[in-house]
């Protein structure tokens, strides 16, 4: 089986930029060369070549979701792993990793093995379980990582909830890097940020809901800053929505410090006036910020101190979200418009394109340890996108299970045209694709 | 002028003529709190349901009397004697109740904004009783009324608003309401119940209770709740009263002839001494009074748009 992506600007940051062809044989890219400059003899004569028209678009390095909720097991009404990754290719990602607060909770190497045997029989899309750093995500004892690992885990987390003893977060570190595995933080001082459901703020105090300050947040990440000082072990801070906490990182970074940090795409787009009307689809922890907020989040992306853009992605059905505002849960969806919103940044001169596909692909997997890149021999894992696609986001239309998300109805330009996990097409609406 | 709105979810969203309405028509309801029968037929035929989420005395009792002396159906229901207690979410109660076609609905709910979902199902109006802490317009509006009978206009008087901001539904309303209507509202509490941004709502917070209380023409002083102390608001009770409660020597910071308001329920010794709270300056019991005059107004403006004369049929 051979494949020819045919005239688009191929971009793998750091090593490829430009108008090239792609050939793809099976599961492998099996030659990049110049437009049109198909070498004689390379495809058997009478091998079947499908051609793709890639012209006026980028081909890039299968997008990867680092921070991604799939709620299987134990929530399969909100999400599958099998729906997750049909809404994971239709957003371009060819990868995604599963956070462990599933029910049970991903913190044994027989909860991995069953998200992995379901990866299996989804579409494709690599699933990358995260294992739990404590036992039940309750803070009190190690979860066996190397267990864990041995089954498929790419790193660790207690995501949803931060880890408060200190001393467990340091052995935690120390022991994952033992095992090759990165630390990921939920960055969360509890008792600061408690009962609060939005952004502490004039606007929390004019609707009367409690705020969560940026306090709460920037402490545990200059905590955790500290304790990555200490054991040199890789700390990856997962959701990063404070000015605080991006100059805390950025002092990091300038120090030698290996840590790295992600924020998502609400965190750039949307402030906490989003909330008004108490619309619940705004509500995830951490909370919108505000203007000034977001300002230091965009230059943290284009000064680089912020690697990866995540999702966060977090399927609930209207039984969490169409309740009183302090009683619905945290977080909205976020596979299929990631995309879009990171595309926007590119015209409002924050990035780069390879800059924007390095925080949503490349860097991803230099902190995981998986693979990414468009290199001849390696896996055909390519996301083709149309950089003037205009749509209307419509959340009724989606892939996955749940619609929470409060970009419902906005215009958005720039999407996931064609989505190729090793040389096959998991989405497409490329009418020759 | 008529009455177009349909809910009354917080003042945020009444203009000062229609503030001005609603406190004019309670001014003629009051009248009629007063006759040897107290019931017009205004609202013959219409029912009114009063769904209280969260335990309330006064402001129930005072709709519940609002709605009989304009001759409505009243039905009153409460979160342990209704649906809420087996599970049901508010979009289903407020469908269910839609279903039986009553014309207004009267919410008391714990959580900030759930008004506001009801008034998105409901074709009945909505009157919000107090949502977690963020309004409590009829009370804001009792508390005008109480303020415009004593004082005359409102305009340019000093509101000393002093206590627990951060949990205070009513404060926040009435910063609201005095402030549209042209008053300069001064807060004053333990910095730690002075809600973030609250100046955003157009007033000033005090550096001290003599700043807050000097040359005041209202002090309202605001409950605190004793459960507080739990999450390190203040230290103890008699620290609070100490600093932060009204006795007779600090009125003396005020005017002359300031009066003293409370929502109630009054912590007597806590945040108001007894003898400000039972002396010549206190109107507390001038606000319980009003806050029926009010209902009542705003019952009838909702229902009716003000259209129909109080007296006939």
């Amino acid at each position: 089986m051979w494949t020819l992506i045919k005239g688009g600007r191929v971009i793998d940051p750091g090593h490829l930029d430009g108008p090239m062809d792609i050939l793809v044989q099976d599961d492998r890219i099996c030659r990049i060369f110049p437009c049109g400059a198909l070498p004689e003899g390379l495809v058997p004569p009478h091998a079947d070549l499908k051609t793709i028209d890639a012209n006026g678009l980028i081909v890039v390095p299968g997008l990867i979701d680092m921070h991604v909720h799939l709620r299987e097991p134990g929530h399969e009404y909100k999400e599958t792993i099998a729906s997750g990754c049909l809404a994971a290719a239709a957003g371009g990602f060819t990868a995604v990793c599963a956070m462990p607060n599933t029910r049970p909770v991903n913190d044994n190497s027989q909860v991995t093995g069953f998200i992995k045997l379901r990866e299996a029989q989804a579409n494709g899309v690599h699933v990358y379980p995260v294992g739990a750093i404590s036992k039940g995500l309750n803070g009190h004892e190690l979860a066996e990582f190397s267990d864990m690992k041995s089954a498929g885990i790419v790193a660790v987390t207690d995501d949803g909830h931060p880890v408060t003893n200190s001393l467990l977060m340091r052995r935690a570190m120390e022991y994952a890097r033992g095992l090759g595995l990165v630390v990921i933080s939920h960055s969360e001082d509890e008792n600061l940020a408690v009962g609060g459901c939005m952004n502490e703020g004039p606007i929390a105090t004019r609707m009367g809901l409690a705020g969560i300050p940026n306090a709460a947040e920037s402490i545990m990440v200059m905590r955790d800053i500290a304790l990555c000082e200490l054991t040199h072990a890789p700390v990856h801070i997962a959701h990063v929505s404070t000015r605080e906490s991006v100059r805390a990182i950025r002092q990091a970074k300038a120090a030698g410090i290996p840590v790295t940090c992600e924020t998502a795409p609400h965190y750039f787009t949307l402030t906490d006036n989003a909330v008004k009307d108490y619309n619940t689809h705004a509500k995830m922890n951490p909370p919108l910020r505000t203007a000034m907020d977001v300002g230091s989040i965009l230059e943290g992306l284009a000064d680089g101190t912020i690697d990866v853009i995540a999702t966060d992605h977090a399927p609930h059905s209207p039984v969490e979200k169409d309740v009183e505002f302090d009683q619905a849960a945290f977080g909205i969806i976020g596979l299929e418009t990631s995309l879009p919103l990171g595309l926007e940044l590119i015209r409002k001169n924050i990035l780069t394109l390879p800059e924007l596909i390095a925080k949503m692909s490349t860097n991803p997997a230099r902190i995981l340890g998986i693979e990414s890149g468009i290199v001849e021999g390696g896996h055909a894992d390519m996301t083709l996108i149309d950089p003037l696609a205009w749509f209307v986001v419509d959340a009724g239309h989606f892939f996955s299970l749940s619609r929470n998300t409060p970009f419902d109805h906005w215009n958005m330009m720039g999407r996931a045209v064609l989505t190729l996990v090793s040389g096959k097409p998991v989405f497409s609406i490329l009418s020759n694709g | 002028m008529h009455f177009t709105q349909k809910d009354i979810l917080d003042i945020d969203s009444l203009s000062v003529e229609e503030i001005n309405l609603i406190l004019d028509a309670a001014g003629s309801m009051k009248e009629i709190s007063k006759r040897p029968v107290k019931k017009v037929p205004t609202l013959r035929g219409k029912t009114i349901v009063l769904y209280f989420y969260e335990p309330s005395t006064r402001t129930r009792t005072s709709f519940d009397i609002a709605a009989k002396r304009l001759s409505a159906d009243s039905i009153s229901l409460t979160a342990s004697g209704s649906s809420m207690v087996k599970g049901e979410t508010l979009i289903d109660t407020a469908r269910n109740l839609e279903a039986m076609s009553p014309d207004v609905v009267v919410l008391r709910h714990s959580s900030s904004g759930a008004p506001y979902m009801l008034s998105k199902i409901l074709r009945a109006s909505v009157i919000n009783a107090g949502d977690g802490t963020h309004a409590h317009p009829t009370q804001a509006l009792l508390d005008m009324m109480t303020v415009r009978e004593k004082k005359g206009p409102i305009e340019n008087l000093k509101i000393a608003i002093i206590g627990d901001i951060t949990h205070s539904r009513v404060a926040r309303s009435d910063c609201i309401g005095f402030t549209k209507m042209g008053a300069r509202v001064v807060l004053y509490g333990p910095p730690t119940l002075i809600p973030p941004g609250i100046e955003s709502l157009g007033v000033s917070v005090a550096a001290g209770m003599d700043e807050a209380l000097d040359g005041a023409d209202v002090v309202m002083m605001l409950r605190i709740q004793k459960e507080r102390q739990k999450g390190f608001f203040f230290p103890t009770e008699r620290e609070y009263a100490r600093v932060y409660g009204l006795n007779a020597k600090k009125l003396g910071l005020a005017k002359p002839d300031a009066v003293v308001m409370h929502p109630g329920p009054i912590n007597r010794g806590l945040e108001i001494a007894p003898d400000v709270a039972d002396g010549p300056h206190a109107i507390i019991l001038d606000q319980v009074e009003n806050g029926v005059a009010v209902r009542m107004a705003i019952l009838y403006l909702i229902v009716t748009g003000g259209s129909r004369h109080v007296d006939t049929d």
